[in-house]
């Protein structure tokens, strides 16, 4: 079976100052997003309570929250998970959830926060309750910045050693657009950003290099096997060779994390939708922009052939 | 046979051995389990004691799924989380004090399976609920107490040497450790030899001379202070073990997480009001030299007036708020404390507390003791609130000591390693302070910054979710590979099945702790275990178009996917490597498993789909491939 005719020759690299225009424009647009609306950052972030409530029947979140203004409870974030029986609360706490020392108190947190849901509907049952102090949430934000700069870092290091200078920075830059529009989207769809987003979001990271990879090691035979090398050609011929794989890998990939979104629960469901939004991203950006930043950066043939120092074993290849 | 060496094919019938059997304990779930064992002077767990837990379970509709004694302890297992919780309440009831009852996950692994060193992997809190804390380390009062007491020896030595200063003071500076000002250059070289001879952990070095005024700085090396540090943390995590023992939950996890913060996680725990009352009081505990008696009128008079006594410190007794003087040098610390304990005094029946010091506690205990009969001793509780101030739009936490004397006693005798403190008003205050003294001090002040409780329901719920969005995931991309490649997918389908179980039995026999996101990142594994097949399928797909034979083809497959797959996978570890330096458990569990599935798939989907595929076409003559 082949959904893909083996023999396309879809000309990608015409359409190039189209397409990075495009991943340009999308970059712009997630820092511009990033920046002015930014992340919905969950309680593993921001720092404060949160608790996740069960219903005997289905509930709106708007009557949960009009159930918690009326106790007396500001600005708390409501949100649906799982279905319509369950929804998490998220805030900030307030001072009838502080013991004698100024901490914060979790039963007092659950007496004040279901005594108000309760007096609404009788029907909500505390599930689990958490607080997270606003230090260990800046921490988490750094270690994940920095975690992010040590895979490009790290990649980057590798393909310079195992490739060519070029790859390594068409493949960075590609990650770089990869990372910021998935964030990018985080930020415009409202989704929460939480510990597992993040996890998430670095796995990306690790997908998509993954897909440029095979794109390029595609390059570097056919530079290698060709007489006369135009790179344009070159480039375009490894994408339409790879594409079969590129995008049933994604496929497969993308049905995993499927499952795991409508099947695995709300504590690995923003997880999966990220990986997804990720996934696409990955796929896309393989196909149409890191090519054509491989092909500014002046690719050759010269660059890729083995020395025989190096690699013996490849130099003895045709 | 192909050209498939033998050796392969060992290797792989053994990884596959090896995922099967070291998989095999996870399809054996943990009972949900109370654990019942005597405290010192009860009588021990016996078939008398098991009859009466069963009787009190019966009559509170308890039910038990078994009953039994285990050695020294008695064993209860239940259905569930919820009838566990029942179940321990009731034998709470019944047994008292006792006796701990305490929360087990009870291994139902085979025995045969455990003799080979195969276990289950153990379930993160997520999965099956419990508490967890994570709490920061406050080593800044560690600091102080060592350079005061430091402090307190230069001025000491000084003195012996008969070398005039002016002041010894700690800098208010950080990092400038202590102050020493002295009168000429002569004495204040003097004092610098006397310090680095005496104190090698210190620095010494001169500061600026003005007039009359010599400044000589003492600062702590670099290497005394990665000690403290080490040290402080190491004794916090002895001493949070201590209390958590106390609270009666069985393997509970403590350890350290980055440079200053212990995470803490007592699975089956579902009030963490009591465990946060024993390992969230950052207590630590001195006994000093007592200056006079609670309420004498020195004390008063200092009270009322302000003016304390340059020796003594003035504090409050916990029961009663009455001013009390007492010296400024502990004698011993908490940390020297081996144990404590409550019962009656044998001469005058009131009740008492037994303690035992360490041998420096002793040595120190017995010196100060042999100078001092008939003079009083103070016990001092300094507890650590952290006070949430907001500076410059800036939240800052401030630490503030609040300081009470719990106790104070004549010392009738000099006594070193062991001694009793009698008098006290009840035999509940007696095992109070027997308690607070015993769970040991900590060394440095701890706050919890983060908190949560996951109820039993929602571990289960995850398990369940968990496990299906694996079968799922599994099935799926079985089913599509097995359609897109026919015979090759069918090959790729097994190898990814034994991927999945190469996987679990790594990470069992590591002993990986499962947790959501660990689930999440097992999905994912599988999802891109396929692409090393999907590239493999595809090149020798290629090279069939491009006229070679079968053999060929599959030869050329793998040796041309294989550069692909090796480039293609180290980059990915490299990014599961950075989830695992990261220090939050959740994320590091999910790179964990991502790192290891990247490693097993690597086998799984080149190594043993090769053998199966070397297997399977062998030397025949093929017209055709089924890919």
């Amino acid at each position: 079976m082949e959904i893909f005719n083996h023999n396309s020759n879809i000309h990608f690299l015409r359409i190039r100052v189209f397409s990075v225009a495009i991943a340009v424009v999308l970059m712009v647009a997630s820092v511009a997003l990033l920046a002015t609306k930014g992340l919905n950052y969950a309680l593993d972030f921001t720092g404060g309570v949160s608790l996740v409530v069960d219903y005997a029947q289905p509930v709106q979140t708007g009557d949960v929250h009009d159930a918690l203004d009326k106790g007396g409870i500001e600005n708390p974030v409501v949100q649906s998970v799982g279905g319509s029986r369950e929804v998490s609360i998220r805030m900030q706490p307030t001072k009838a959830m502080l013991d004698a020392k100024g901490q914060v108190d979790l039963d007092k947190v659950s007496g004040t926060v279901m005594g108000a849901l309760k007096a609404a509907r009788s029907d909500a049952t505390l599930k689990s309750r958490s607080s997270v102090s606003a230090e260990v949430g800046a921490e988490l934000k750094s270690d994940g910045m920095v975690a992010a700069v040590f895979v490009m870092l790290g990649i980057m290091a590798y393909l310079w050693i195992r490739f060519e200078r070029r790859f390594a920075i068409a493949a960075v830059l590609t990650e770089i657009h990869d990372t910021l529009v998935t964030l990018g989207i985080l930020a415009l769809t409202g989704r929460e950003f939480d510990m597992t987003v993040l996890a998430s979001v670095l796995a990306v990271i690790g997908y998509s290099i993954n897909d440029k990879v095979v794109v390029f090691d595609r390059i570097r035979e056919l530079f290698r096997l060709a007489r006369k090398a135009e790179p344009e050609e070159i480039l375009n011929r490894s994408i339409n060779s790879t594409l079969s794989r590129t995008i049933i890998t994604s496929l497969f990939t993308g049905i995993t994390m499927a499952a795991l979104f409508f099947f695995g629960g709300p504590a690995v469901h923003n997880f999966a939708i990220t990986m997804l939004i990720g996934i696409l991203v990955g796929t896309l950006s393989s196909i149409f922009v890191a090519s054509p930043i491989l092909l500014w950066l002046g690719v050759s043939k010269k660059d890729l052939m083995p020395t025989t120092k190096e690699n013996p074993e490849l130099a003895r290849r045709p | 046979m192909s050209d498939f060496p033998r050796w392969k094919y060992a290797l792989v019938a053994l990884a596959m051995l090896f995922g099967i059997f070291y998989a095999l304990p996870n399809a054996f779930p943990p009972l949900k389990a109370v654990q019942v064992s005597a405290n010192q002077g009860s009588a021990p767990a016996d078939d008398a004691l098991r009859q009466k837990v069963a009787d009190a379970l019966v009559k509170g509709h308890v039910a038990t799924t078994g009953l039994e004694l285990q050695g020294d302890h008695l064993l209860a297992t239940f259905a569930n989380a919820d009838v566990q919780k029942n179940g321990a309440d009731a034998i709470k009831a019944l047994l008292g004090d006792g006796y701990t009852v305490a929360f087990k996950l009870q291994s139902s692994v085979p025995r045969w399976l455990a003799a080979i060193h195969a276990n289950s992997m153990p379930l993160g809190l997520d999965l099956q609920g419990g508490v967890h804390f994570l709490m920061q380390v406050d080593q800044s009062g560690v600091l102080d107490k060592l350079e005061n007491s430091y402090a307190d020896d230069i001025r000491g030595q000084l003195r012996d040497k008969n070398i005039r200063y002016e002041s010894v003071t700690r800098s208010t500076v950080a990092g400038q450790g202590i102050v020493v000002v002295l009168r000429s250059e002569a004495d204040r070289s003097g004092a610098a030899d006397l310090i680095a001879g005496n104190s090698p952990d210190l620095a010494v070095t001169d500061g600026p001379s003005t007039g009359d005024r010599f400044v000589l700085y003492a600062a702590l090396k670099p290497t005394k202070l990665r000690d403290i540090s080490l040290g402080t943390i190491k004794q916090n995590l002895a001493t949070l073990r201590n209390r958590i023992n106390n609270l009666g939950v069985s393997e509970p996890l403590i350890q350290q997480q980055g440079e200053d913060h212990i995470v803490v996680e007592l699975a089956g725990v579902q009030d963490p009001a009591e465990a946060k009352k024993m390992i969230g009081a950052t207590a630590t505990l001195e006994y000093r030299p007592g200056i006079g008696y609670p309420g004498d009128p020195r004390a008063v008079e200092a009270a009322q007036s302000g003016s304390i006594p340059p020796d003594a410190n003035l504090y409050y007794t916990s029961n009663g708020h009455v001013p009390v003087l007492v010296g400024k040098r502990p004698i011993v610390t908490g940390d020297q404390l081996v144990d404590a304990s409550s019962g009656v005094d044998q001469s005058n029946g009131t009740p008492s507390v037994n303690v035992t010091l360490n041998a420096s506690g002793a040595a120190k205990m017995q010196e100060f003791t042999n100078n001092n009969v008939g003079k009083p001793m103070a016990v001092l509780l300094i507890n650590t609130v952290y006070e949430t101030s907001t500076v410059d739009g800036k939240e800052v936490r401030t630490p503030k000591t609040d300081t009470k004397v719990i106790n104070d006693a004549t010392i009738q005798s000099p006594f070193g390693k062991e001694f009793s403190t009698n008098g006290l008003g009840s035999p509940k205050e007696a095992s109070d302070l027997a308690l607070l003294l015993k769970s040991g001090a900590l060394a440095a002040p701890m706050d919890i910054v983060e908190e949560n409780v996951i109820g039993p329901s929602l571990g289960q719920e995850n398990i369940t979710k968990g496990f299906d969005s694996v079968m799922l995931g599994l099935a799926l991309v079985l089913l599509a590979a097995a359609i897109y490649y026919k015979l090759f997918g069918l090959v790729a389908d097994i190898a990814l099945f034994f991927n999945l179980l190469i996987l679990v039995a790594v990470m069992s026999l590591i002993g990986v702790t499962l947790t959501m996101p660990g689930i999440a990142g097992i999905v994912l594994t599988l999802g891109m275990a396929i692409d090393a097949n999907v590239l493999i399928c595809e090149r020798v797909r290629e090279e069939l178009r491009n006229g070679s034979t079968p053999h060929a083809a599959i030869h050329a497959g793998y040796d041309k996917a294989w550069a692909t797959i090796l480039d293609a996978n180290v980059t990915h570890l490299i990014a599961a490597l950075a989830l695992m330096t990261m220090g939050t458990g959740a994320i590091r569990g999910f790179g964990v498993t991502l790192g290891i599935g990247i490693l097993t798939s690597m086998f799984t989907s080149v190594v043993m789909t090769h053998a199966f595929t070397a297997l399977i076409h062998g030397r025949r003559k093929l017209k055709t491939l089924s890919v």
